[in-house]
């Protein structure tokens, strides 16, 4: 018995983990592609260390956003909601805020306590009303959309100065929104390596029955996974307020964060199907994506031609390593 | 014992309410509109309404293939507007074209869904993705096409299909294309998926792939077969939308989730198994229902997407709760 169970541990440990390392390799393609993209076209400028952190920068909002939704799709679920609620949290923050630094600390809370509530009834209503998540957050994303705009129908509300300081402040040389970015990655990672539960998302996404048979509350697993995933898309949406000065109800739905959030999760080598897959991979597939467009914008692609590209990349990507994956696809 | 109890008499009373829950909600739905709005009861006031929703119906029944083979295609809204779009190219404004143009449109939308499939099935890409990454390819190469910003009408030729209805006609009036495209494309959905071994097929794999291999289903062509049939009901949508609207790059969007939406409100189950054609364009007669009835309510848009939000929560629920019973 003891032996099976180490040649087990062998086994995973022993030789070449393809899965493990394919969002690295990903990434890497990625990177040599941009810095012979650059030379080849003589934009060498394109290639210092404070460039490299800049296109990171541009995808923050989605790279905060992917880090929650890595949450969800851990545990086999998906959340469509995450760009309606950005777009919510914008407005929400930049009207309470109207100008008046004073405000700033309210808004926050106020942001963060629609995100929970939001990602409460996300959770409830695939666990207690047992709700397919794709309709579930589909349906809120609708909801939230129809509210917003019986609301607002252009820009509204105001960011003081300080709080511009979020985007667009730097500590010690280094964006204060990539170190938080990268502070949010550092926290998930934590949560989902060494926490209780953080082993209980893996344990529900891989095998519901199994993780309820072994007495993991599974149904509080699912709803608290969704509450964080929401809270993320709370500080992307907090992040594009103090971006762009003002919180507007079309900003989520203009990103497609729900779509490129959940295409970002899964370059990054996390399972549609739930619980295998991890923050680092959705980090390296949040650069690959901001990598692919810096190289569109190096090359000088057009618009639309980029957009086909895209999408020809996130099926590659995923393709990549989804065609070594024993699982039936579905 | 009580739980055999309880369980028998499930079974007694599943028996009772075969009939699919969306009839029922339509027929409510229709006398709601009926007494806020009389004139709906006239000929030209229903079949007005079936015409505008005959497009939706055909996209949602060819959408109900993917799904019951265990599938999502998000893909079709981006080929709603490739169709459009391509058309108002290739034709020129030239009516004469329209004879070659749609059958150039049927194979574009056949290569589409054979790619879809083919990603699905030989690379593994989950479907979500690949249909995913499809819209958003799709979209670029209709704006790429058009140059970005298309504007103008179809020729007549080809706006014929969705715009034009048969007029003096007993009983009923009138009679508009859409609606006899409606009901012949949706006779060769219902009898491919109820009445053929591909149906049977898309149905086994849906509902347990492992067991339809053993049972020697070759997976790969009948998920291939399902995502070109949900192309190709694309396709008809187009041509009819076509015919509606103006030619932009906007035509299809958002209108993936809404086929989910009606195949949803049809009782089919999402990732497979299980859903009736019939129920599917039932399904989408009742969305295009709520809608009008909220726009004879005076209700403005945004309370649309609200209720169209809580509507698809309240159906799914349901039909979870009512298939709970069963252990399904």
């Amino acid at each position: 018995m003891i032996n099976r169970i180490f040649e087990k541990i062998f086994e995973e440990n022993a030789g070449f983990k393809f899965e493990k390392w394919a969002p690295a390799l990903l990434l890497s393609t990625a990177i040599l592609i941009y810095i012979i993209v650059c030379i080849v076209t003589g934009q060498t400028q394109y290639l210092t260390l404070d460039n490299l952190l800049a296109v990171i920068g541009r995808s923050i909002a989605l790279g905060i956003t992917s880090i929650g939704q890595t949450f969800a799709i851990l545990v086999a679920s998906i959340d469509l909601s995450v760009a309606s609620l950005i777009s919510a949290v914008a407005v929400l923050a930049s009207v309470v805020m109207n100008g008046n630094p004073t405000m700033i600390i309210p808004s926050i809370i106020a942001a963060i306590m629609l995100g929970a509530l939001v990602g409460f009834v996300n959770g409830l209503t695939i666990t207690k009303l047992k709700v397919n998540p794709l309709i579930a957050t589909l349906s809120m994303s609708l909801i939230i959309q129809g509210v917003l705009s019986a609301f607002v129908s252009n820009f509204a509300g105001s960011v003081p100065n300080e709080f511009l300081f979020f985007a667009y402040g730097s500590i010690l040389g280094l964006p204060l929104s990539s170190m938080f970015f990268f502070l949010l990655a550092i926290v998930a990672f934590l949560i989902l390596r060494f926490t209780k539960f953080g082993s209980h998302i893996y344990a529900v996404g891989g095998n519901p029955d199994a993780a309820r048979f072994a007495g993991i509350p599974t149904e509080r697993v699912i709803i608290y996974s969704h509450i964080i995933c929401s809270i993320c898309a709370t500080f992307a949406g907090l992040y594009l307020a103090s971006r762009l000065r003002s919180g507007a109800p079309w900003i989520g739905a203009d990103g497609v964060y729900d779509l490129e959030s959940i295409a970002v999760v899964v370059i990054g080598g996390t399972i549609l199907a739930g619980g295998r897959g991890g923050i680092w991979g959705t980090v390296t597939g949040m650069m690959i994506f901001s990598l692919v467009d810096s190289i569109f914008n190096v090359v000088g692609i057009d618009a639309f031609a980029k957009q086909v590209l895209r999408g020809v990349i996130i099926i590659a990507a995923v393709a990549f390593y989804a065609a070594r994956s024993k699982r039936l696809a579905s | 014992m009580i739980q055999q109890l309880k369980l028998k008499s499930n079974s007694r009373m599943k028996k009772l309410p075969q009939l699919n829950l969306v009839y029922f909600v339509l027929a409510a739905l229709i006398v709601a509109i009926i007494l806020n709005n009389p004139n709906f009861a006239e000929p030209t006031g229903y079949m007005n309404f079936l015409k505008r929703a005959a497009p939706l119906a055909i996209l949602a029944a060819g959408q109900l293939y993917v799904i019951v083979s265990g599938g999502f295609d998000l893909s079709v809204g981006s080929t709603i507007t490739l169709v459009v779009v391509g058309s108002s190219m290739l034709s020129n404004n030239d009516p004469s074209t329209t004879w070659w143009v749609i059958p150039v449109m049927f194979g574009i939308g056949a290569l589409i869904g054979l790619i879809n499939g083919l990603v699905v099935c030989f690379l593994r890409v989950p479907s979500l993705i690949a249909t995913l990454g499809m819209m958003i390819t799709v979209n670029g190469f209709a704006s790429m096409w058009s140059g970005g910003a298309p504007r103008g009408y179809l020729p007549d030729t080809f706006r014929f299909f969705g715009r034009t209805s048969f007029r003096d006609i007993p009983i009923i009036q009138m009679l508009p294309m859409a609606l006899i495209i409606l009901v012949v494309f949706g006779s060769i959905l219902y009898w491919i998926m109820h009445k053929t071994n591909l149906g049977k097929m898309i149905h086994a794999i849906g509902d347990n792939p492992n067991a339809a291999k053993l049972a020697g289903v070759s997976i790969n062509r009948v998920r291939i077969s399902a995502f070109i049939i949900s192309s190709i009901s694309a396709v008809v949508t187009g041509i009819l939308l076509g015919g509606f609207a103006g030619v932009s790059t906007d035509v299809g969007t958002g209108y993936e989730l809404q086929a989910i939406t009606a195949a949803v409100l049809g009782g089919a189950q999402l990732l497979g198994g299980r859903g009736s054609v019939t129920a599917t364009i039932a399904g989408a007669i009742t969305l295009m229902a709520i809608f009008t009835l909220l726009n004879f309510l005076g209700m403005p848009q945004p309370v649309r997407q609200v209720v169209q939000g809580l509507i698809l929560i309240a159906a799914v629920a349901l039909t979870m709760s009512r298939r709970g019973n069963t252990g399904h």
